[in-house]
């Protein structure tokens, strides 16, 4: 019979990453039995101390897993999944989440939900809620086969706090199969916050009208601290890195701000933004999809509002 | 290549019929091609540029209506047609279309490459490709922007939020394609009336051996709804951007934002 949740942790640097904390106590809330957890790579073993609040964790370490490759990373999680025999796997919508997720579900002859925002026990099933078309709707799915596997959205689970840290269990996986192999990889240079942990988020879209004109969206960034964002027409026209695009198919953020100028709105944007505590919207089009999901709005051209609004940021910010 | 309901719609306009667990397109609106499954018709023309003796192939599984998603993949320069459609293979969960269009790829037969999506935008759940791959046997690249094929591997250029890698795989292999790949090209009046004359079968589950336990769910659709929003925008008055700016400032260090 299988049983109990099964987490995939995420190790960067020897650190556990902070989706690891949100899928354990998303796990621990389902109340579906015990929770264990997966930690694959090459030199994670040492990691396996910092995942807690888990009654174990299997570790396939193997030099082979160095880099991320679909077909290595499926042998090792599948490898684990007969080991602990899960009723439900769980992992995070990131990177190594969303592709590897449908592989192991394939490989296991199961299904995926994928992005998932909440779920809940219901007879004994796992039924998750997801956005779909491309954030306009949501849909809740329930599995008919085990393990039930879903990847979870960053930052829409409460991350556990504290806890012990579970025994560990080394797994070995046949590395023999792993066809794909990664020649090169670029990361992109970061320069300041992080956008995802970012707790201001300045964002620009394609109504600015041209590159340049992200210097003001730049300047209002680093008077409030924050991140600079941008829409997906920005990030398709070159004028800002992919690494800076919010929305589906991009980055999921959940500031306390969020300011968009230039955003029309559009849904799959908001897929990426509207977790945010407090949306400002600044956009010549008052009746902008932006607003409907705004807290405060300005109805303007951005070249006259920008400026105007730096200034007296930093004004009311000197009369402290 | 899939057809779905067409995503370029304001927000405002979009409705779901929850008894049905369905989306009701607004009047008028005619379903689309998926714009990812443009971008991998797009990433296949370039490989045949190339090299013009490979052969295209766009599959679609759903209405007889995504024969006009296969015509436009025609129209690209794509050699030949196959849709997938019958009753039976309706309202279909994520591992049974997987199941039903390896099953075509395996009746083509000498598929060397399979280019699907990154995700599709109705579901958005870009599980598609890599369940595929898991049922043709192939290794399996996602989030493509660029891909090559040469001497019996396929090399692509992965784009992720924060790094991007090449990837090589041999062949037979599938990858999944992004939006950073490029537009996909803009067929010719000539080109559109030429894609008319191409071949286009039609198969149904039958023709591939796929019964009603090969296809049962293992996902159900318990419901689907639309989000309520009740956020309520404050709009900050003022005569001059200056005085909007003003207000708006004051408002953010009255609710303690700044
Ligand atoms: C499957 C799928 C996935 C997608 N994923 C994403 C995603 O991850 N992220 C994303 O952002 N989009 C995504 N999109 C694209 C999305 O649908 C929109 O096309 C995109 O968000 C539009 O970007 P925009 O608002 O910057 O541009 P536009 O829609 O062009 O809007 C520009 C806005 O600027 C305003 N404006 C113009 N001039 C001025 C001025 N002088 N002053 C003030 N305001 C002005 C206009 O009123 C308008 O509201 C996706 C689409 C699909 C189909």
């Amino acid at each position: 019979m299988p049983n109990g949740v099964l987490i995939l942790a995420e190790v960067v640097d020897g650190e556990v990453v902070a989706i690891t904390n949100e899928l354990v106590g998303a796990a621990q809330r389902l109340g579906a039995g015990p929770v264990s957890a997966m930690l694959i790579g090459a030199g994670v073993e040492g990691a396996a101390a910092k995942v807690t609040g888990v009654e174990k964790t299997y570790v396939v370490d193997d030099a082979a897993l160095a880099q991320y490759t679909t077909d290595g990373y499926v042998a090792a999680a599948a490898a684990i999944a007969q080991q602990a025999d899960p009723a439900i796997i769980l992992l995070g919508q990131t990177d190594m989440g969303r592709d590897l997720a449908p592989a192991l579900a394939s490989k296991l002859g199961t299904a995926v939900a994928m992005d998932t925002i909440a779920m809940e026990m219901n007879d004994g099933k796992l039924h998750t809620t997801r956005p779909a078309y491309g954030g306009n709707a949501r849909a809740v799915n329930s599995f008919s086969t085990e393990p039930a596997i879903a990847t979870v959205r960053p930052k829409s689970q409460d991350a556990i706090e504290g806890g012990a840290a579970g025994a560990v269990e080394k797994v070995s996986a046949d590395m023999s199969g792993v066809r794909t192999n990664v020649v090169d990889r670029q990361e992109a240079s970061a320069a300041g916050v992080r956008l995802e942990d970012a707790s201001v988020v300045v964002s620009g879209g394609r109504g600015l009208g041209s590159p340049e004109n992200f210097a003001g969206i730049e300047e209002l960034a680093k008077v409030l601290g924050g991140a600079v964002g941008c829409s997906r027409a920005v990030a398709d026209l070159g004028w800002r890195p992919v690494a800076e695009q919010v929305g589906l198919t991009g980055k999921v953020v959940s500031p306390t701000v969020y300011i968009a100028v230039a955003i029309s709105g559009a849904s799959q944007h908001m897929a990426g933004c509207s977790g945010s505590k407090n949306i400002i919207a600044i956009n010549k089009d008052a009746d902008a999809n932006i607003f409907k999901a705004a807290r405060f709005g300005i109805v303007g051209d951005f070249k006259t509002v920008m400026p105007a609004l730096i200034d007296a940021i930093k004004k009311v910010k000197d009369e402290g | 290549m899939k057809q779905v309901p067409d995503w370029d719609i304001p927000p405002a306009s979009f409705k779901v019929d929850e008894a049905t667990k369905k989306v009701v397109p607004p009047p008028g609106v005619a379903a689309v091609a998926s714009q990812f499954d443009e971008i991998a018709v797009e990433a296949a023309m370039r490989i045949k540029d190339a090299d013009n003796s490979v052969k295209v192939t766009v599959i679609s599984l759903g209405a007889p209506t995504a024969r006009e998603v296969i015509k436009k993949g025609l129209a690209m320069g794509a050699d030949e047609g196959v849709l997938i459609s019958d009753d039976s293979l309706n309202n279909l969960d994520s591992s049974a279309v997987a199941t039903v269009l390896s099953s075509a790829i395996k009746k083509l037969g000498d598929v060397d490459l399979v280019l699907t999506g990154r995700q599709a935008v109705d579901w958005d759940q870009g599980t598609t490709g890599t369940l595929i791959a898991g049922m043709i046997d192939a290794p399996v690249v996602t989030f493509a922007k660029a891909v090559a094929v040469n001497d019996g591997k396929v090399t692509v250029e992965r784009v992720l939020p924060d790094a991007t890698e090449k990837v090589e795989a041999p062949l037979p292999a599938v990858v999944t394609v992004s939006n950073e790949l490029g537009e996909p090209r803009y067929p010719k009046l000539q080109q559109i009336m030429a894609a008319g004359k191409k071949p286009l079968q039609t198969w149904a589950a039958a023709d591939l051996g796929l019964d009603a336990p090969a296809l049962a769910p293992k996902l159900t659709l318990e419901s689907l709804f639309v989000p309520v929003v009740d956020t309520k925008v404050e709009i900050m008055e003022g005569d001059t951007p200056e005085e909007q700016a003003m207000a708006l400032a004051r408002r953010l260090k009255e609710a303690k934002l700044i």
